[in-house]
């Protein structure tokens, strides 16, 4: 068995009385796919965050590759050493690029960084092609792009650092279905082409189907159930899970039975 | 004072009746919408959907006349009787404050943190019917606990509640005026499904007791289809499709209705690849002839590229509109099976 790309072990965090995140453990295999789903404030995020290291654990320890990520990276080389453990796509393309950069220096930057010998104009064109981006796009600036687009760069400057894992947090959520469609194709290939794991974030039951084996559902910071993807979803265990489930709005839905169950702790 | 609309008016005409409406933006090839027709009758909700820029925000802003600059509306939209793009300032003002209201996709933008929820609450009513502040209190008090709010918020900051509460802040800000419409644009969106669950049932029951006609502009289907008695699906600035909610989940009649329900990641599908839509909407800066959805359509022929399709209804459901040259093609289709 290969060896895990993330291991979260008792991972808890609080803000001031708030226990943001509370005794969180999981793993996420080689290749696998992860989501975290939950209600807003369920900690998700926090935990996300921890694990790229944009916020301190009270407790517990991230495992990536067999290599704990400790507080603080020192130097240069382990600054760069911990980048491709974990990068991050976030939700809102319209604010995750820097406006003045355009998508090629953008991806000749990172490449720089942390290739110093790689022939960086033919990366970047492996990269633009992985994420589905002509050379037209190579030019641009962000706010040249439409939102998908801006979310494919995003995405290749992530993988221009060949990452063990990536956190995407709420990714698609800003997206048109017919554009976040797309990306999540996009996201299965590149899993399939390259081996990278996922972290997926989000709070739409539907993506998680669609994009990840297994799952876990936090609420108010603790992990409540877990297991593969599709079965939890088709035979959730605890109620947490089937109120979020009953939430997802079809046809027939009773959104007033959904009210009242909130409310009966 | 807002001018009193009979009840026998009430019964016959619908609360918000938009013709042949058309709005053009400068440096535009096209206009922006494009012959927009939409009913909505009192305690009806009507579900507009569509994705960015398909103009489902702009429509809904039209009923309020809340035009970008430079925009230039053709049409007629009329609001519980009011001819909305000939209203002087002043009815205008009457219009915004009590027969329409509108719910926005985040309250806190839509919110001033400095000031308490009982002023915000209580603003229009004393500034435009010159109601007693105790008397307006009272009310926002009532409406508070019509939303499932506790009234003791009136004297709390927005800062001090939730996302969800504040949502429910904005819905009661919104029935102040006792509206006869409610716009709500992408009001659930920037919430978790069960605090959306939770705005939903109370939209549902706020138009069962006040007979609110119910505009909803959201970009998801499962949620148009699972609220409203119907849904206008829009692209390109053109309801493309429209029928009464189950219709058109099961039975689309229109493909791009029918690739956006195959696009939409679902609970009850099989794992796997999505069937995502290929390439872009058309761009403002182009100019449209014929079907603007062609491009991107398996089933266009020439006809697509060169005739407009009219709206027409569907063969035995004459609430069933759809505006495609090859609207019976999809015809035995089960939608999303």
């Amino acid at each position: 068995m290969p060896e895990p790309a993330l291991v979260v072990t008792g991972l808890s965090r609080s803000y001031g009385t708030v226990r943001a995140v509370d005794d969180v453990t999981f793993t996420l295999p080689s290749g696998g796919s992860l989501g975290i789903v939950g209600a807003s404030g369920s900690g998700k995020t926090t935990t996300a965050r921890i694990v790229v290291g944009l916020e301190h654990a009270d407790a517990g320890e991230v495992v990536v590759r067999g290599r704990r990520r400790g507080d603080r990276a020192r130097g240069r080389a382990a600054r760069l050493a911990r980048a491709r453990e974990v990068q991050m796509v976030f939700q809102d393309p319209y604010l995750s690029l820097d406006p003045r950069v355009s998508v090629d220096a953008l991806l000749r930057e990172t490449l720089r960084l942390h290739f110093p010998r790689v022939d960086r104009s033919r990366r970047t064109a492996e990269l633009l092609d992985q994420v589905g981006l002509g050379t037209r796009a190579a030019g641009a600036l962000p706010r040249q792009l439409s939102g998908g687009q801006r979310q494919r760069v995003a995405i290749a400057r992530a993988l221009a650092v060949e990452p063990a894992v990536l956190v995407l947090d709420e990714a698609v959520a800003a997206l048109d279905v017919s554009v976040q469609a797309q990306i999540l194709n996009l996201l299965a290939d590149i899993r399939a082409q390259t081996g990278i794991s996922y972290l997926f974030i989000t709070h739409d039951l539907g993506v998680v189907r669609c994009v990840t084996d297994d799952v876990v559902v936090m609420r108010q910071g603790r992990i409540v159930e877990s297991g593969g993807t599709t079965q939890v979803l088709d035979s959730p265990q605890h109620p947490y899970t089937r109120l979020l489930l009953d939430s997802v709005p079809r046809p027939g839905w009773d959104p007033r039975a959904i009210a009242t169950a909130r409310r009966t702790p | 004072m807002s001018a009193p609309v009979s009840p026998a008016l009430l019964d016959t005409a619908p609360v918000l009746d938009i013709r042949g409406l058309r709005l053009r933006l400068p440096r535009t090839a096209r206009p922006v919408l494009d012959g927009v027709d939409l009913t909505v009758s009192a305690g009806e909700t009507v579900a507009l959907v569509g994705e960015s820029g398909s103009g489902k925000t702009l429509t809904s802003r039209s009923v309020l006349r809340l035009l970008p600059p430079g925009a230039v509306a053709e049409g007629r939209i009329s609001v519980a009787g009011a001819d909305v793009l000939t209203l002087t300032p002043r009815q205008l003002r009457t219009l915004r404050a009590g027969t329409a209201a509108m719910i926005f996709q985040d309250p806190r933008a839509a919110i001033n943190p400095l000031r308490r929820i009982g002023d915000f609450l209580t603003e229009s009513l004393r500034l435009n019917t010159k109601t007693p502040t105790a008397a307006a209190e009272a009310r926002a008090g009532a409406m508070l606990e019509a939303v499932g709010l506790p009234p003791a918020l009136l004297r709390r900051y927005p800062s001090q509640v939730s996302g969800g509460m504040l949502q429910r802040v904005m819905i009661a800000a919104a029935l102040m005026g006792e509206p006869a419409l409610l716009l709500a644009d992408e009001a659930t969106t920037a919430l978790d499904v069960i605090s959306q669950a939770e705005i939903v049932a109370l939209l549902a029951d706020l138009r069962t007791r006040f007979g609110t006609g119910l505009l909803f502009v959201t970009h998801d289907l499962g949620l148009a289809a699972a609220l409203s008695d119907r849904v206008c699906v829009m692209y390109a600035g053109r309801i493309v499709e429209s029928a009464p909610a189950g219709a058109l989940f099961a039975r689309p009649r229109h493909p791009y209705t029918a690739a956006l329900l195959a696009a939409t990641p679902r609970l009850d599908a099989p794992q796997g690849r999505l069937d995502a839509i290929e390439g872009q909407p058309p761009d403002l800066r182009t100019e449209l002839t014929g079907c603007p959805f062609a491009p991107r359509c398996a089933s266009a022929t020439d006809v697509c590229f060169e005739r407009t399709p009219a709206a027409d209804a569907v063969p035995g459901d004459p609430a069933h509109l759809v505006s495609c040259h090859h609207g019976d093609r999809l015809e035995g289709s089960t939608g999303h099976a």
